[in-house]
């Protein structure tokens, strides 16, 4: 035992003197719930994932804290013809590894984009080709006219093609390989910070790229990012609380006015244009999991409005949400072009309606069916699902929960396999309901697993995208709005409101998608 | 010697092709591998294709085969979940677990024996029955729970301990230690009391239980007939006695830390095996899970092996009866 | 001997008579903490044995509860009410019905997994030590290896491995059997190891013998005769299994590998309240957790003392 002791006192001794730290370095400690799952900035678009790689990587247009587009890697962009946009390059820009960026870059990452194994195949969407007009200029020629391109590859991040092809990491990874490719852990992007450690799932750590283009505009003061994620709730909040990260994420919501309470952290809280919802079937002839055979109980608009009325939004918004909710009218946030003020409002809470309403339907006794619910993806979504469970059952609706990560829970709706459903839906990247209506409620929607089908919505839906006239495009879409509420479409939850933690050292603004990027940092020693 | 030496090298490997079948059993018939590697959008005959060259339309015995050659090399295949190599995710978590665990063992036994061996000496002192009753709280309290309480406590509460991670790491070649920073062992202190509570209760009542048994014996008795000192009947008889015992609880005794360093390492986040393997359980990620099994197989084997060989070594005439010496509790 | 055997109540009685006999009462009830133990247990045990008609409040019927009560704080406190004796949870269930349904669930599945447990081990441990010869040696290997192998660890396993083959939506309907499965075989070859010893010291006694050259078969001879007699260990081994038990169960819920939330046990009370730990609502996960706690320290009390009282070599 003595020689441990010693050794113990050994490495006391070794850890004064290793454990110096450098001089006056702004180290900012940062965690959320879970890993980027990979750092190849195609292979995977989910949120942590591209907040990690917008560290590193920049797209072409980029967003500024107030979420407006803002030159990025182009310093301008305009339409030349109809069908192609013309951006030009920035000039004088270095990738991590010293390589110049060129057009040629550009060229090659809406390529390996659109490739097969990325993710971001919808962001390239609609580009017939991608062409260097010089060193510095690039066409991106489309299928047809598409005001918001700009909007749309706002996430589209631009990689080193010397890098790449060095590394052999041409196509994002894929599976068939049967082995890690080498931008999973390395990077090498233009971005405000270089890769300097990367640990999946344990730590990742970044320093300042003094050669960033973009100092000057976003004067940050970070030298260096310790992300460490923390999957357990109260640990997270713990090691807040504890002083020993400076800003989280995803502060749980109940814990926000104890954050509030404790001097030296503060909390930040902003809408974000996301909103959640319940989805039916109400195009199969028969649900899978209800003891009602033969017919669909969710065909009957009845039942769908007697499900409405049975949830009493405020309680979920008080007790679930701890008041960072806004009660929802309809699936597009406020402040997305489309949202009409005047028509987000809910029908009332009233289970004795409701109940007379499943009455009227042919079902006085209720029926069963499963909920399918996500447990990591939206604020407290296992818990809103236990809430709503709660108050089908005062009406008889009898709800069996099956409460699953997202990774299983996504498929599940884009495979058709659920009769009733929890899903949140935003408009981040474009700003824009065109997409809203057309996923998730034309007849043919990707995300619309509805079977909800009405001619004149499609019709109205499928005129979007060539109605330049912004009124009457507006117009439109509070005409569709109005139908697919009556039809009682989905039953609208709340529009989420994000919320961060953070020591109250720290500078940083708050965007809606929910994507901090530190180059709009300041941290005070 | 060597018959005995043989006996336990052959019934090593019994257990170890045991688990290897067990992890092969994981890896082809629990769950779709093929479905577990592939998106939603490949087709039928891409997942043919797949399924060919991973050779898992080979006889079962040929598959079996070919995994035990690739486990004996290390080569787990690919994490579902983390889509990086089994072998490369495991040797980097390996560290962080056997460093909370070592530390840990010698905790618990630093203060396990000498309590053991107090409460055996001195048998009805108040002392003695209140440390017993409070180590039964050291059993009764889940190892969670004490873990939460802690970092409510020194965290949170009091704020002087980290509550999650290993702190500072500093890598030597392959090993990464947090034992040579002040963060690195800041961040020990919790963990290693989780996980030593529960173990200091076993041992100490253990060594209590073995010092009691000796000190009934007959050649005690007549140590103390011939007038010797308790002192010496204590503890060059009777403790040198029990040390046999303490062996196998010492060894034994790391067997079952690596199982509880998995609810240490989930409740702060210390990025271990453990910590790997339930996030494995959950999101079913088969290569993980096997590779852990067998890592976790060949260090019981191992250190099981290794407790019979000293054995034989400190009393060969134990070794036809090891088998119904004291073993961890669980 | 033979007259006796005939009787099928007379095995059963007389194990019950050789255990209460002598000076076990006493033993007992000179022990004020094991008192305490047994009518802390005794309570717990009736509490959540009747909780379906002793709980104040039907905590899994949506019918009766209400959003708008979660978060009552204990009745005692600023805010409480007596209809909530220790406050509410998340969902507004009421926490001391949610805790003796939860603490219900936790004792059936280690009480259950012990059985399953005692049962396989005394079985194979009976037979391995009457029979012998290479059933013997197979079936004490492989307690062997298990024996190598933490029990959590085991359990875990069987656990990951019934989550890959069992259908997704049947998870929560068989995960209770699925835990008890767990952590029953995880425990066996305690209880065959000291069922085996103790049988073959029983099967070397004149009794068997004479048992033996009456014609008795050897089923009989070892239901009969050597059951009851290996009994003791087994009972001490059992209420201490008991304990380790309850911990596993609550200990793999907690991982989140347990008792799913719809039908949740002492650990996953626990787990799903630890999110409230630091927002103040502290009753959500304390109550679970101090229940927990007393459950298992009673247990383990009582198996102190039935090992004190039962093994005269301790004593």
């Amino acid at each position: 035992m003595k020689v441990w002791k010693y050794s113990g006192a050994l490495a006391l001794v070794l850890a004064v003197v290793f454990a110096v730290p450098a001089q006056a370095e702004t180290v900012l400690r940062w965690s959320s719930q879970g890993d980027a799952l990979t750092l190849d900035p195609h292979s995977q678009n989910e949120g942590p994932t591209v907040t990690m790689s917008l560290q590193m990587y920049e797209p072409l247009v980029g967003r500024d804290s107030s979420m407006k587009k803002q030159p990025a890697l182009a310093t301008s962009w305009s339409l030349t013809d109809p069908n192609t946009w013309q951006f030009k390059l920035r000039q004088g820009v270095a990738f991590h590894d010293g390589t110049p960026f060129t057009a040629a870059d550009v060229v090659f990452s809406f390529q390996r984009a659109a490739s097969d194994s990325s993710d971001f195949k919808p962001n390239t969407k609609g580009i017939v080709s991608v062409e260097a007009v010089d060193d510095f200029t690039v066409d991106i020629v489309l299928e047809m006219p598409n005001p918001l391109l700009p909007d749309q590859i706002t996430n589209v991040f631009i990689m080193s093609k010397a890098w790449a092809e060095a590394n052999n990491v041409v196509e994002p990874q894929d599976y068939k390989q049967q082995e890690e490719t080498y931008a999973i852990r390395n990077a090498n992007g233009t971005g405000p910070f270089k890769l300097e450690l990367r640990e999946p799932d344990i730590r990742t750590v970044l320093v300042r790229n003094d050669e960033w283009w973009g100092l000057s505009r976003d004067p940050h003061n970070i030298d260096r990012i310790e992300f460490r994620p923390i999957s357990n709730k109260a640990t997270r909040v713990a090691a807040l609380l504890s002083g020993e990260i400076d800003f989280l994420l995803d502060p749980p919501l109940q814990d926000l006015k104890r954050i509030d309470g404790t001097s030296g952290l503060k909390t930040l809280r902003v809408n974000q244009m996301r909103t959640i919802f319940l989805g039916m079937d109400q195009g199969v002839a028969e649900l899978r999991t209800s003891n009602v055979k033969g017919k669909n109980p969710f065909a009957d608009l009845r039942v769908r409005r007697a499900m409405y009325q049975a949830i009493d939004i405020e309680a979920i918004r008080e007790k679930v949400m701890r008041g960072l909710s806004i009660p929802a009218g309809f699936v597009v946030p406020p402040g997305v072009n489309g949202h009409t003020p005047a028509r987000d409002a809910r029908l009332p809470y009233d289970p004795a309606a409701a109940k007379a309403l499943l009455a009227d339907a042919g079902y006085p006794d209720g029926f069963s069916v499963r909920l399918d619910c996500p447990n990591n993806r939206y604020n407290n979504d296992e818990r809103i699902c236990q809430a709503v469970v709660g108050m089908f059952g005062a009406i008889g609706v009898d709800v069996d929960l099956d409460a699953i990560r997202k990774s299983l829970h996504f498929p599940k709706i884009e495979n058709r396999e659920t009769d009733f459903y929890l899903l949140g839906w935003g408009a981040p990247s474009t700003l824009d309901a065109q997409l809203t209506f057309l996923l998730l409620t034309h007849s043919k929607g990707e995300w619309n697993p509805t079977g909800y089908s009405n001619p004149k919505a499609d019709a109205l839906i499928e005129a979007l995208p060539i109605e330049l006239d912004l009124d009457k495009r507006n117009a439109k879409m509070a005409e569709l709005w109005k139908i697919v509420q009556d039809d009682i479409v989905y039953l609208p939850l709340h529009h989420q409101v994000i919320s961060w933690g953070m020591s109250d050292k720290l500078d940083i603004p708050i965007v809606p998608n929910n994507m901090p990027q530190f180059r709009w940092a300041r941290l005070a020693s | 010697m060597l018959p005995f030496f043989v006996g336990r090298l052959t019934q090593a490997m019994a257990v170890m092709v045991a688990v290897a079948l067990v992890a092969f059993a994981l890896f082809t018939y629990v769950g779709d591998p093929i479905n577990n590697m592939v998106g939603e959008q490949t087709t039928r005959a891409d997942r043919d294709k797949l399924r060919e060259s991973l050779g898992l339309n080979d006889p079962v015995p040929l598959q079996f085969a070919r995994f035990v050659a690739n486990a004996a090399v290390g080569n787990f295949g690919i994490s579902y979940r983390l889509k990086r190599p089994v072998d490369e995710l495991i040797a980097e978590r390996m560290p962080a677990t056997l460093e909370l665990v070592l530390i840990s063992a010698l905790v618990s036994l630093a203060i396990g024996i000498p309590l053991g061996v107090y409460t055996a000496i001195r048998r009805h002192s108040l002392i003695s029955r209140f440390i017993l009753t409070a180590s039964l709280a050291g059993v009764s309290l889940p190892t969670f729970i004490i873990g939460i309480g802690l970092i409510y406590l020194f965290a949170v509460h009091w704020g002087v301990l980290p509550s999650f991670g290993r702190g500072e790491v500093t890598s030597l070649g392959w090993w990464s230690t947090g034992l040579l920073t002040a963060s690195g062992l800041k961040a020990l202190i919790l963990p290693v009391t989780t996980v030593s509570l529960f173990q200091i209760t076993l041992i100490l009542r253990l060594v209590r239980a073995e010092m009691l048994e000796v000190l009934r014996s007959d050649y005690i008795r007549f140590a103390r007939a011939r007038g010797l000192t308790n002192r010496a009947i204590n503890f060059g008889h009777a403790f040198k006695n029990t040390l046999v015992p303490v062996i196998t609880i010492a060894g034994l005794n790391i067997a079952s830390l690596i199982a509880f360093s998995i609810i240490a390492e989930t409740v702060f986040q210390w990025p271990g095996m453990g910590f790997l393997f339930i996030q494995a359980i959950e999101f079913v990620d088969i290569p993980i899970m096997a590779a852990y099994l067998v890592m976790a197989a060949l260090v019981f084997v191992t250190i099981n092996l290794c407790v019979d060989m000293l054995y034989f070594v400190i009393d060969p005439r134990l070794a036809d009866d090891a088998s119904t010496l004291p073993v961890q509790s669980r | 001997m033979s007259g006796a055997a005939n009787d099928p109540g007379s095995a059963g009685a007389g194990a019950i008579r050789r255990l209460l006999d002598h000076d076990l009462v006493y033993s007992f009830l000179s022990s004020p903490l094991t008192v305490v133990a047994a009518v802390v247990t005794g309570v717990i045990f009736i509490a959540t044995g009747l909780a379906p008609w002793l709980a104040p409040h039907e905590p899994f019927n949506p019918a009766t509860l209400s959003l708008m009560d979660a978060f009552t704080v204990p009745a005692w406190m600023d805010g409480g009410t007596s209809r909530y004796i220790l406050g509410t949870d998340d969902l507004g269930r009421d926490m001391l019905s949610t805790i003796m349904h939860g603490a219900r669930i936790s004792i059936i599945v280690g009480f259950s997994a012990v059985m399953l447990g005692m049962t396989l081990g005394v079985g194979l441990g009976v037979l391995s030590g009457y029979l012998g010869g290479w059933f013997e040696i197979v079936v004490m290997r492989l307690a062997d290896i298990q024996l190598t192998i933490p029990g959590i660890l085991v359990a875990l396993l069987i656990d990951g491995i019934a989550r890959g083959l069992l259908p997704r939506e049947q998870h929560a309907d068989l995960m209770i059997y699925v835990i008890i499965l767990a952590i029953g075989l995880s425990d066996w070859p305690q209880f065959a190891r000291v069922t085996r010893s103790a049988t073959l010291v029983e099967k070397r006694l004149d009794y068997v013998a004479a048992a033996r050259l009456t014609g008795i078969g050897p089923m009989t001879i070892m239901i009969r005769h050597i059951l009851p007699n290996v009994m003791r260990p087994v009972l001490v081994l059992a209420t201490v299994g008991l304990a380790l038990a309850i911990i596993a169960e609550a200990t793999l819920s907690f991982l989140g590998v347990g008792m799913p939330p719809t039908t949740p046990s002492l650990g996953t009370l626990i787990r799903v309240g630890g999110d409230f730990l630091y927002s103040g609502e502290w009753w959500i996960t304390l109550f679970p957790a101090l229940v927990l706690v007393t459950l298992v320290l009673a247990v383990n009390l009582l198996g102190d003392w039935l090992r004190d009282a039962l093994d005269p070599k301790l004593r």
